[in-house]
């Protein structure tokens, strides 16, 4: 039985790269994630916010044991205290870890949706799969349709309703909100809360921040392959006054509803990382310390954020 | 040079039920709408009458009064809700953008588009990377209108406000028209002179 302040999944000082060739045909390492911490408990979701390119869904597929051939992964990976090595992996892949892939392009372009939600399991979970379709708003005709008759959002659906039909207890979503209406985005996530409720734990990658606040217990803020600040989705919810990281601020003064302004520049190519912060170059509080050095990890105010400055 | 769907109706195949019947509305050079309807409610399929890659059962567009041209690129250009079902994913990526007109200099950098990533294949960048090329080539093919069906969706919020800045400040330079498909309130009112709410048939 699982406890509720136990882990259920810790990664530890993760690092993802990949093996490339450039044009002279000399073979490289491109780091993708680096030094990347993050815990997570039953009952919880963690929403992974943060920019496009940052890792974000290179971390679930490094959870789930699916990166490409070329990546090559270091540091350490726990599910309930034991090495998450390929094996275990492959084991518990579907049926303890499911995942809500990003691309609608995972949906198979051949095959009827309701068994394909339905998955290899037997006996068919038709039933159950029904109620949840139903309760996603997908009409009882969708499950006779192949996926390119489906919009974007009813795939998005399709995918969200996997995982919800698997019983698993880590639920992955990479992005399982774009292309939904407002309270069909906000039903999803309400259905994922409810799974954490239920003891089950959710990682929810999402840039629909302003929705996921409101059902994350923590947020995870990714930029350039790493964690920049873990804190309380209260925090975020309650402005850029009681976030800790330059970036997380720049996020919330970003929505929307918050203004519309983007910051200047571009998050730095894995290629050609700054050698000390890596948000420096954008930073408006930067100082040659910034430059020059990576800062580490601090607990500040009951989150963890890697800024020198962080108050 | 309005742009003008005019009572226009869509059906996928004989038998099957109307996706859009009678949908009316024009849109002037230089203006911004945002269109709002609930999921499958048949946006994107309007998204593609209006970039001809489908043709309307009845109705017509017109572009100055005048159907859209058969050859040629067409002056309405979709950028579509899913980049990596966009791209040929056996061209680089410089290919991609090459398609559509000499490559600019400041256009890659206000996308921030790497000069090693022109190099890469479709599935070597992440999604919200490719979708920077393909609102890029729309830009570059020198369209009148760009039909943009939630093309930030798959964005942070920082990149999201970024592309939509150079994209609003582009159209404002070639008083060009844009149609943008949106699931978010916020953001519809941030961009769009008008919302126009499809299912309502009202201006909101």
């Amino acid at each position: 039985m699982i406890q509720k302040n136990e882990t259920l999944l810790e990664i530890h000082d993760l690092s993802v790269s990949f093996r490339m060739y450039d044009a002279t045909l000399e073979q490289k390492e491109l780091q993708v994630i680096s030094n990347l911490h993050l815990r997570v408990r039953p009952g919880e979701v963690v929403a992974v916010a943060g920019s496009s390119g940052s890792g974000k869904s290179l971390l679930a597929s490094a959870i789930l044991g699916i990166l490409p051939s070329n990546a090559s992964v270091s540091g350490h990976l726990h599910y309930k205290g034991r090495e998450l090595n390929s094996q275990l992996q492959k084991e518990l892949r579907a049926s303890k870890i499911a995942l809500v892939p990003q691309s609608v392009n995972f949906l198979d372009p051949l095959m009827r949706i309701g068994p394909q939600a339905d998955g290899h399991k037997k006996p068919y979970p038709t039933e159950k799969r029904r109620e949840i379709f139903a309760s996603l708003g997908l009409d009882e005709r969708v499950e006779k349709l192949y996926p390119f008759q489906l919009s974007g959002g009813m795939a998005r659906r399709v995918l969200v309703s996997t995982a919800l039909i698997s019983e698993a207890e880590l639920i992955v979503a990479d992005e399982p909100t774009p292309g939904m209406s407002l309270s069909q985005a906000l039903h999803a996530l309400k259905m994922f809360r409810a799974l954490a409720d239920e003891g089950k734990a959710v990682i929810l990658i999402t840039h629909d921040i302003d929705l996921a606040f409101g059902f994350a217990d923590r947020v995870a803020v990714f930029y350039a392959g790493t964690t920049v600040e873990t804190a309380p989705a209260e925090d975020f919810c309650t402005g850029p006054e009681a976030l800790r990281h330059p970036y997380s601020k720049a996020l919330w003064r970003a929505l929307p509803q918050n203004g519309f302004e983007p910051i200047e520049g571009f998050q730095p190519y894995a290629g050609s990382l700054p050698q000390g912060c890596l948000f420096a170059p954008r930073c408006p509080m930067a100082t040659d310390k910034c430059r020059c050095e990576k800062p580490p990890v601090q607990d500040i105010r009951g989150g963890e954020v890697r800024c020198f400055y962080a108050t | 040079m309005p742009l003008e769907a005019k009572n226009l109706s869509f059906r996928y195949e004989r038998g099957l039920p109307l996706v859009l019947e009678n949908i009316d509305f024009k849109i002037e050079a230089g203006e911004v709408l945002a269109l709002f309807a609930p999921s499958g409610y048949g946006k994107t399929t309007l998204a593609k009458l209006l970039a001809g890659y489908l043709r309307p059962c009845s109705g017509e567009i017109l572009l100055n009064g005048a159907p859209l041209p058969e050859k040629g690129v067409c002056p309405v250009q979709l950028i579509s809700q899913h980049p990596e079902k966009a791209i040929n994913p056996r061209w680089r990526l410089k290919k991609v953008l090459e398609e559509s007109g000499e490559l600019r200099e400041d256009m890659l950098s206000a996308f921030g588009i790497e000069k090693a990533w022109l190099e890469r294949f479709p599935r070597e960048l992440s999604g919200g990377e490719l979708q920077r090329f393909c609102v890029a080539r729309a830009l570059l093919s020198g369209a009148e209108y760009l039909i943009c069906d939630e093309i930030s969706t798959m964005l942070d919020v920082i990149t999201q406000a970024q592309i939509w800045s150079v994209v609003l400040s582009e159209a404002r330079k070639r008083n060009m028209g844009i149609i943008a498909v949106t699931h978010n309130m916020h953001l519809a009112r941030r961009i769009a002179h008008r919302v126009f709410d499809l299912e309502k048939r009202e201006y909101i």
